[in-house]
């Protein structure tokens, strides 16, 4: 009878309505949104998107052309950008390392049910929010101030900010991270260190490389943007082979290619060992 | 004879469990060994113990002095016997001649400055400095022709804290500084805090105490009769030529737009090529594997190579960064989302498709609904993300906040412009970072 009832039909239909309304004044603002977003963008940059749309291959086509007339170099100047892209991938690697240590331990102060102090949950979260929200460029600029140029103000600048991002991802997992094995160590009287390492750790350890591994692709990234603007690495190479322009540009196109193979083999590589390591249980993806 | 059987089957267990644990062992002490050998090396070849060796210690002293602090300079020209009362020495923050702030007092060409402690410096005619520095003594310091002499208390010898050349004479009390040159005498007085910060010198406002402030906002006499105390107040705010803040303001929404554009640009290119990514729906299957290839060449070709090369293209600014974020971005929502793609459950969109729903419709009633919490979670993850991936490209492309931070950073000397930068950038992301967890929570998850 209540199936018939002409009010639920009713209301159900003015539900109907009013999701509808709701949605199509949800995309009304997106696009308004968006139009005028573009409209703004475009014009406070410098050139137009309109104008310069048909100039976007001017540059490859430039460097490539340039690259392919002196193809013979190109052997030698991969083998020129090689010391620099293993500067980066040093860079990318012990601030992952480093900063998975580190997350490791802050994770471990900011997780209800592990922590030592667990009034300080709070301050640990604020901090590790700070250090995922400080951009690295920041930290990697005044490191340069003090420290001089190189790579170690982008290492640790890659760091501070791994602190924050893994830590808080690393939380996230062990929050889920059954209690009773914690329990059982206590009752046989370990002590805090011990209860974490063998009771928490094994259960998480899959998850936690599984985010370090992601965390050590990004890096990568990182490192050489870095090392755009002072911190070393291919970055570096990249961006005084740009300055020099015509000329230099088979270098470019060598740092260019050696840039994009490594990030391809990395992202391949650790593909494969995260869906090995997280069998079954899918990870969130994403920039972190 | 089941006993013996037994009996072996547990020796071999046994045998086999503690060799387990003998490479266990192994294992655990091997991987901290190669770290500590990995490390050893990188020492080595970043040559950190040189780099901290070459180390600025007095660049951190700088930095964390002007971080918190901002300091007003009276400044006496000996040549032309000018004195100037201005704050962080900059023209903007010069005080009038005839109205200095209430710890300088000039009578003819005598200057008394009160400083923290009971200190005082008076600048004296003819280039003569007299300094009381309590629990030390009266301190003289004069220009004598082309040298500057300097003259202790009776029974004192040269404290650390005094430098002395025939050419120059300074004295570094940490909350206030005094020197003396051929050219220049020199008293800076440090205060907390950033300068100006509010309202600038030639505002009404400034000098005001926050009660003081609140009274003439609500119901003191106007300021200015042409508008309200507090619209008087915020003009002035926006309009500080000191700190720039609706520069700031704009320059950080910039950022925000470079990275919502990117983001939102990216989705909607992404979702009807993931579907066209997605075996099954991918009308060909060749069509799919190149879409593939596609979608992991724009991720690889990392953002800093987009964003060298678009900025070729359309010059430095934000619409810049802002395709740079969408190129690469494309790119890894289409992989994402092609898998999102790949998971769902085909019996929604069969039923759907049981009532006479065409293609178009059985995309929209049967698979949007499953992928929809997956695409907006993440679209949002991405936009807290890319505000901050914004930041460091605007500095790489010149637009946004990163370009105002890169500039206050290279000019060595506006930390407080920076520190202010940063925990505006901070304060940015975190709360796209909480509003985006908030819809999340709110709206897909629950």
């Amino acid at each position: 009878m209540s199936l018939t009832d002409p009010n639920l039909t009713e209301s159900y239909l003015a539900m109907t309505r009013r999701k509808r309304l709701y949605g199509g004044l949800i995309l009304v603002v997106f696009v308004a949104l968006m139009a005028s977003g573009f409209k703004v963008a475009d014009a406070r940059n410098a050139g137009g998107f309109f104008d310069g749309l048909h100039r976007i291959f001017d540059f490859p086509a430039e460097i490539f052309s340039e690259a392919f007339a002196k193809w013979q170099n190109l052997p030698s100047r991969f083998i020129d950008a090689v010391p620099a892209l293993i500067e980066t991938l040093n860079v990318a690697a012990v601030s992952t390392v480093v900063g998975g240590i580190g997350a490791m331990g802050l994770a471990v102060l900011s997780t209800r049910g592990l922590a030592p102090w667990p009034r300080l949950i709070p301050v640990f979260r604020r901090l590790m929010d700070v250090m995922r929200a400080l951009p690295e460029i920041v930290t990697a600029l005044v490191l340069i101030y003090l420290l001089g140029g190189g790579p170690v103000a982008g290492m640790a600048a890659i760091t501070l900010h791994c602190f924050g991002a893994l830590g808080k991802l690393f939380s996230e997992v062990a929050e889920n991270a059954d209690l009773k094995p914690v329990e059982g160590l206590q009752s046989v009287g370990a002590n805090w260190f011990q209860r974490i390492w063998l009771g928490v750790l094994p259960q998480v350890a899959p998850n936690w490389s599984s985010y370090a591994l992601l965390r050590f692709e990004i890096n990568i990234r990182a490192s050489a943007i870095l090392g755009f603007v002072g911190a070393g690495g291919i970055g570096y190479d990249l961006k005084t082979a740009l300055q020099w322009g015509q000329g230099r540009y088979d270098a470019v196109v060598a740092i260019f290619a050696l840039l994009f193979l490594t990030i391809v083999a990395v992202d391949t590589i650790s593909d494969k060992a995260r869906s090995r390591l997280v069998r079954g249980g899918k990870l969130k993806e994403g920039r972190l | 004879m089941s006993l013996s059987m037994t009996d072996i089957t547990v020796a071999t267990r046994h045998e086999d469990l503690a060799r387990s644990f003998a490479r266990r062992k192994w294992r655990a002490l091997a991987v901290p060994a190669i770290l500590l050998v990995y490390f050893a090396y990188v020492f080595a070849a970043f040559d950190i113990g040189g780099v901290i060796a070459q180390a600025k210690p007095d660049h951190a002293k700088v930095l964390l002095r002007d971080f918190w602090s901002y300091k007003t300079q009276v400044s006496h020209e000996n040549r032309t016997g000018q004195t100037v009362v201005a704050i962080e020495g900059e023209r903007r923050g010069t005080y009038p001649a005839d109205a200095p702030p209430d710890w300088v007092h000039r009578k003819g060409e005598t200057t008394a400055i009160d400083l923290p402690g009971g200190a005082s410096v008076t600048y004296l005619p003819g280039t003569v400095a007299r300094l009381e520095i309590p629990q030390f003594g009266p301190v003289t310091v004069a220009l004598d022709g082309r040298k500057v002499t300097l003259e202790l208390p009776q029974g004192k010898n040269l404290p650390d804290w005094i430098s002395a050349s025939r050419t120059r004479v300074s004295v570094d009390q940490g909350d206030w500084r005094f020197s003396m040159t051929r050219n220049r005498t020199e008293t800076f007085r440090y205060f907390p805090g950033w300068e100006l910060f509010f309202f600038t010198l030639d505002s009404p406002f400034h000098g005001k105490s926050v009660s003081q402030l609140v009274s003439l906002a609500l119901w003191g006499p106007r300021v200015d009769p042409a508008m309200p105390n507090i619209q008087a107040m915020a003009r002035d705010f926006w309009n500080n030529n000191m700190w720039h803040h609706s520069n700031v303001f704009w320059a950080m929404a910039e950022t925000v737009l470079m990275a919502f554009l990117g983001t939102m640009g990216a989705g909607l290119i992404a979702l009807p090529l993931a579907f066209l990514a997605a075996v099954n729906f991918t009308p060909l299957n060749a069509l799919r594997l190149a879409l593939r290839r596609v979608f992991d060449f724009l991720r690889g070709v990392d953002g800093l190579i987009w964003t060298v090369i678009l900025s070729r293209a359309f010059g430095p600014g934000p619409l810049t960064g802002s395709l740079a974020i969408l190129l690469t971005d494309t790119g890894t929502f289409g992989k994402m989302f092609s898998e999102a793609l790949e998971n769902i459950d085909g019996k929604q969109v069969e039923g759907i498709g049981s009532t006479g729903a065409n293609g178009i419709q059985r995309a929209r009633f049967g698979v949007i609904p499953q992928i929809a919490p997956v695409i907006l979670s993440q679209l949002l993850y991405y936009l807290e993300s890319n505000t901050r991936s914004a930041t460091v490209i605007g500095a790489l492309v010149g637009g946004g906040i990163g370009l105002l931070l890169t500039q206050a950073i290279i000019t060595q000397k506006d930390w407080e412009e920076v520190s202010y930068y940063v925990i505006l950038i901070v304060l940015t992301v975190m709360a796209m970072d909480s509003i985006s967890g908030w819809i999340r929570r709110r709206f897909i998850k629950g």
